[in-house]
């Protein structure tokens, strides 16, 4: 079993709590991982990255080979764009469709979302609207783990666990909350992926 | 993963080696990649109960030799820093090859190719053949940790301060690592020989001497590495040696069959001559894969590029001769097939990082481009290292020069020197206290007629909001380096104060001297960390 994963979004966004919760899901099945992240300059509102590379067998690039990601995972829709090189033919494309625009040149959403429409295999989800509707306002991340851990072969009960180890702190309250919009996102891209 | 293992990034499996090596204590400047080491030590329960030392320094060159009056003690230490932060410690280091160690020493510097967060991409590897002292290359997280052991043992046994170096893919990359059983720290006990540090003429002559007598031990070591190691390949038409990470990622290209090509593993330094010879012999070509500079493929192709081999690498083309290394450039060099991948539509925009929404370098940006560019014109602003380089950018365009830690303030010094007027720099508080005082008593001394800036957020901000060693300090040491009083400025940077500002800036303007003006406000980012550990510690 292998599983790669690009993390996207723009820095302070937050995309290293959902790693932090897969992470634990892997590494609670016995599995090898390796996490490269994006430290430093571009946390500053740029565009950042997490490769997240999950496998029973040793892996040894610290980076995910172009063509290579099952799933790109992204918490704003152009980002998701970005990485389209690094994704396999079969792979995933599993994107928020709330943009973030801190550029003044940020494109039309309509074409973004036309191009997130091209990709083969992809899931496009107003992952903050869900997250409010949850009553769940930070809860955006949480709704994009979500959508894409249909397309995870992790046991799903072991990514509740990733919650409860990473909310656990907040109170059961939190943690319950989260759960339920994991489910929710799992839910919407169980209805609505492409194919 | 049992309770051993700890899932750690590069730099933080550095920190808990080091910890676990026996260290008394860290020193270090923040900088990108290398920041994590320190502050996983800072928050490390372990480092807390031995009261092991780990307070930010000053800056690099500082934190070098602070460790090397540790390791003179007798004691362990490690100091840490970003690759260009070897160039400010370049003095201590280099000569802490010629004193030698007493405690073990470990200089542990993250490089950073491709410029993620660097003016640069210098390959610190380069530093340390100069300075003459081994390296340790990790190829991953685990290494990192045991390299700790393994480079103390060799500083001590070799009286040789030892490089650990890092590069970004590394450094940020979080994998399991497993510990081992923890030492103690070392007892104090001073150098035997008294004169050993005494770098006089007549002295450092023996030390030099006995710097070089040393070299052919240090290379045995890398020959006889357990980092090194040499795999056998049936196909010699072509070797591999690959250092560091891009061993991972000749490593990724032979997943589904086995490398069938002779392959070095390379991961301790001098460059181990038994392996090189051997592949020579065996291998038509040789492909050198090296994170960072052609450093090892420059010394086996030599000026005369003559050997029996051809050696091949970033000088050839089979790789670019810039930028970091990854699995799909070092699978080229390797001529197997690409993956199939598409690439990305056109519609996407460049996301460059952006100073934080009320982030006080926006007003006090506003100001200065209001007082200088719009009165004078572009290009009388010099700057610094930090999070207020982005005044480069659209909308403000504010500055004229990023160069290195506190060349804002010698530059402008320079330009007026030379008659520009006005001529201002712009430094962070933190930034001031790593390298820019010694510029302004240089300014002081001559009276150059400069404006200084220094943007105080109360943090070094761009690495993560660590302490800043000017906090509450400013206006003592201005005042103390010569900085005529009444011309130290201080001023709240906010939309509402910048008629105010302005106005000052106008005044200094016209003032013939040394003026510095203080625009401070804490940075937003750790302001809300503190707003936010508050109301945690509240409810808790």
């Amino acid at each position: 079993m292998k599983l790669d994963i690009i993390l996207a979004g723009v820095g302070g966004q937050g995309i290293l709590s959902i790693a932090t919760v897969i992470g634990y899901a892997a590494v609670q099945s016995g599995l090898d991982l390796k996490q490269a992240e994006t430290h430093g300059m571009s946390q500053r509102g740029g565009d950042v990255q997490s490769h997240l590379r999950i496998s029973d067998h040793t892996i040894y690039s610290d980076l995910v080979p172009e063509g290579a990601a099952d799933i790109i995972l992204s918490v704003e829709p152009m980002e998701s764009l970005r990485y389209i090189p690094y994704l396999s033919p079969q792979g995933w494309l599993v994107t928020n469709t709330t943009p973030f625009k801190n550029i003044p040149n940020y494109p039309d959403l309509y074409k973004i979302i036309k191009e997130v429409g091209k990709v083969p295999h992809h899931v496009a989800i107003d992952a903050d609207g869900m997250a409010k509707e949850l009553k769940n306002s930070r809860g955006m991340n949480m709704v994009m783990t979500g959508a894409a851990s249909l397309f995870m072969d992790i046991d799903f009960e072991k990514l509740k666990e990733g919650i409860r180890y990473s909310f656990g702190r907040k109170g059961q309250e939190i943690v319950d909350l989260n759960i339920a919009t994991l489910e929710a996102g799992r839910k919407f891209a169980e209805e609505n992926r492409s194919s | 993963m049992d309770n051993n293992t700890l899932l750690l990034l590069g730099d933080e499996a550095v920190a808990q080696g080091a910890l676990d090596a026996g260290v008394s204590g860290f020193y270090a400047y923040p900088g990108t990649p290398s920041t994590e080491i320190m502050e996983y030590v800072q928050h490390s329960k372990q480092a807390a109960e031995k009261n092991i030392h780990r307070t930010w320094s000053a800056n690099e060159k500082t934190a070098v030799e602070a460790a090397l009056g540790m390791s003179y003690t007798g004691k362990r230490t490690m100091a840490m820093m970003k690759h260009v932060g070897l160039n400010v410690a370049a003095d201590p280091f280099i000569n802490s090859g010629i004193t030698g160690a007493n405690g073990g020493i470990i200089v542990t510097v993250a490089d950073d190719p491709s410029m993620h967060s660097s003016q640069d991409e210098q390959d610190s590897r380069v530093l340390a053949n100069f300075a003459m002292v081994p390296i340790l290359e990790p190829s991953n997280q685990q290494e990192a940790y045991q390299m700790c052991f393994t480079a103390f043992e060799l500083s001590e046994k070799f009286q040789t301060p030892v490089m650990l170096r890092l590069t970004t893919r590394i450094a940020h990359s979080r994998s399991g690592v497993k510990r081992g059983a923890p030492l103690d720290e070392n007892q104090l006990a001073m150098p035997e020989d008294k004169r050993q540090f005494v770098l006089l003429p007549a002295i450092a002559r023996g030390r030099y001497k006995l710097l070089l007598e040393k070299q052919p031990s240090l290379e045995d070591e890398a020959n006889n590495s357990p980092y090194n190691r040499y795999y056998e390949g049936s196909d010699t038409r072509l070797g591999i040696i690959a250092s560091g990470i891009a061993y991972n990622y000749v490593m990724e290209n032979f997943q589904d069959q086995p490398c069938p090509y002779p392959l070095l593993k390379l991961s301790q330094y001098p460059i181990p001559r038994k392996y090189i010879e051997r592949m020579v012999d065996q291998c038509d070509e040789v492909l050198v894969i090296e994170e960072g500079m052609p450093v090892v493929e420059e010394k086996l192709r030599g000026l005369l590029d003559r050997g029996p081999a051809v050696v091949k690498g970033r000088m050839t083309g089979e790789l670019p001769r810039d930028g970091e290394l990854n699995p799909i450039l070092v699978r080229k060099a390797l001529g197997l097939e690409a993956h199939p991948s598409t690439v990305a539509p056109e519609v996407i925009a460049p996301r460059p990082p952006a100073l934080c929404p009320g982030c006080s370098h926006i007003d006090a940006y506003h100001a200065i481009n209001e007082a200088i560019k719009a009165e004078y014109g572009d290009g009388h602003v010099f700057a610094d290292i930090g999070c207020y380089t982005l005044g480069a950018l659209p909308p403000f365009e504010a500055i004229n020069s990023c160069v290195d830690m506190g060349a804002s303030i010698t530059m402008a010094k320079g330009a007026a020197d030379a008659g520009l007027y006005p001529s201002a720099a712009v430094i962070g508080d933190s930034t001031f206290t790593h390298s820019g005082m010694t510029g302004l008593l240089d300014a002081v001394i001559e009276n150059s007629n400069i404006v200084v800036f220094i943007l105080d957020n109360s943090t070094t901000a761009m690495t993560g909001g660590q302490n800043s060693h000017a906090n509450g300090r400013l206006h003592q040491i201005c005042e103390g380096l010569g900085v005529d009083a009444e011309h130290i400025r201080s001023i709240m940077p906010k939309r509402n104060t910048h008629d105010q500002f302005v106005q000052i800036i106008k005044e200094e303007l016209d003032y013939k001297g040394v003026s510095v003006i203080i625009p401070q406000r804490e940075c937003v980012q750790t302001q809300l960390r503190r707003a936010k550990q508050k109301q945690q510690g509240g409810k808790a």
